[in-house]
């Protein structure tokens, strides 16, 4: 039998874990459902007057891209870890590196980027400057790739434990900070006139370390887990 | 060289060379922290725009640092035990986090109670105060995970893991003070240029540095122990300690 070359195999892993999200439309749908309504309860919380929500709109809307994100990450290997073909995975020909790689792909073309292009209609309902929304939208973009990343390393650290959904964000959650910081400092200083600029580029220094390093440490999870 | 190595992963040579090491080690920690304390507290002269408030320095600081340099003990015997699949250096992973948590956690407090007196306010989201509460959880979620695991061979190696991730985010507590100047002062004590404290303060610091690092040797070779015989509980060795009942 041919064995297929690694950037075919990796090109149809990503295809493969995109079909199986797209057959389930309902279950891409439902992260930005959670965003929309965790959006929804800043008003009710804060109280509704346009300034406060004007100036927290930064932070409340990468806090719970970040939330939606840290939910999502914990299923990216589930199903397959339960059904044994993680394991198949783990013993094919083509590097790990890759094919996690592709996995992660997979999920933040299906919640952060959705995210990071929905974002400027949640921005506007809590009435964020128009003029600092690109910077929101970019930032997004950027950094949930991010959190992809060091999601998948949590998602491959607790696939094999029963209750790892509390456990994810406590591992998960420190590494989230720093694109929390940046994030919401690109979206801060867009609103202050000043240019978003260095905190993006930032944002694509992380996104770039965790692109090198990160599918080395979710493969490392991922063969401790397959293990257990 | 290679000797040594094997000896090392041996648990009965380790529990008594641990026992040994800590008959001397564990009298000169108490003298040195002692000795440092009453130093800092008695000896030393009052700040000229602190007053007598800043003393506290001389368990701030040192708690600090040795919280930071335990990560790092933490994260080379994660990378030991996962490279040469060292189970000595997983029992020495293991035994790190709690202490490492611990002095966090004092080096928190205290610069929490440091700064209401001198800021006004017992807390601030400056970076390296942030910076520090993130080196607290990383500890804390090391814990979480070993805990999490049925197999503690597996939970090691998973904990290794963790723990060479959260190396990239050490550097950055530790340059924190110098990137982002805020509140925190930047780091007084360097190796290289000129430090900005008086010796009459700097060498009771010192000292209280060293106690504090003795005493993070000693917490972690009697974690370390406990671990050991628990581990090797079912072994004729620990069972021919018990039977004779000594204490090393």
């Amino acid at each position: 039998m041919r064995v297929a070359g690694s950037a075919a195999f990796c090109a149809r892993l990503l295809r493969r874990q995109l079909v199986l999200g797209l057959r389930r439309p309902v279950e891409i749908g439902n992260p930005l459902l959670f965003f929309a309504m965790v959006i929804a309860l800043f008003p009710l919380g804060l109280g509704p007057a346009p300034d406060t929500l004007a100036a927290f709109a930064p932070g409340i809307l990468w806090i719970v891209a970040l939330l939606s994100n840290l939910l999502t990450s914990e299923g990216v290997f589930r199903s397959d870890f339960e059904d044994g073909s993680l394991e198949q995975l783990l013993l094919a020909p083509q590097p790990l590196y890759l094919s996690v790689l592709a996995y992660v792909l997979a999920q933040w073309l299906l919640t952060g980027f959705l995210l990071g292009l929905l974002s400027p209609l949640f921005a506007l309902m809590l009435g964020l400057e128009t003029g600092a929304i690109p910077a929101l939208a970019s930032s997004l973009l950027l950094g949930t790739a991010v959190l992809s990343l060091v999601g998948g390393i949590g998602a491959a650290l607790t696939v094999g434990l029963r209750r790892g959904g509390m456990l994810i964000s406590l591992l998960i959650l420190p590494f989230y900070m720093p694109v929390l910081i940046f994030g919401s400092g690109a979206v801060q200083a867009a609103l202050a006139g000043a240019p978003a600029g260095p905190y993006l580029a930032l944002l694509g220094a992380m996104l770039c370390l965790a692109v090198a390093l990160a599918p080395f440490a979710i493969a490392a999870g991922l063969r401790i887990s397959v293990d257990a | 060289m290679w000797s040594l190595f094997h000896k090392f992963g041996s648990p009965p040579w380790l529990y008594r060379l641990s026992g040994s090491i800590l008959r001397w080690l564990l009298p000169i920690t108490v003298i040195a922290l002692v000795a440092g304390a009453v130093w800092g507290v008695l000896f030393t002269p009052p700040d000229f725009r602190q007053g007598n408030s800043y003393r506290i320095i001389y368990i701030h600081v040192p708690a600090a640092v040795v919280a930071l340099a335990g990560y790092y003990v933490m994260a080379i015997a994660g990378a030991v035990s996962l490279i040469w699949r060292m189970k000595m250096a997983d029992v020495a992973m293991r035994a790190c986090a709690p202490i490492g948590a611990a002095l966090t956690f004092i080096a928190l407090v205290t610069g929490s109670i440091w700064g209401k007196p001198t800021w006004g306010t017992w807390w601030v989201w400056d970076a390296r105060i942030t910076s520090m509460l993130i080196l607290f959880f990383l500890y804390l979620g090391v814990v979480a995970l070993y805990e999490a695991y049925e197999n503690k061979e597996l939970a090691a190696k998973a904990c290794a893991v963790l723990s060479l991730v959260g190396t990239v985010n050490i550097p950055i507590i530790y340059k924190s003070v110098d990137w982002w100047y805020s509140l925190h002062q930047p780091a007084s004590i360097k190796f290289t240029g000129g430090t900005t404290i008086d010796p009459s303060m700097l060498y009771p610091l010192l000292l209280m540095i060293v106690a504090f690092y003795a005493l993070f040797t000693c917490a972690l070779l009697l974690n370390m122990r406990a671990e050991i015989l628990q581990r090797e509980q079912r072994t004729a060795w620990v069972r021919r300690l018990a039977a004779a009942g000594e204490s090393d």
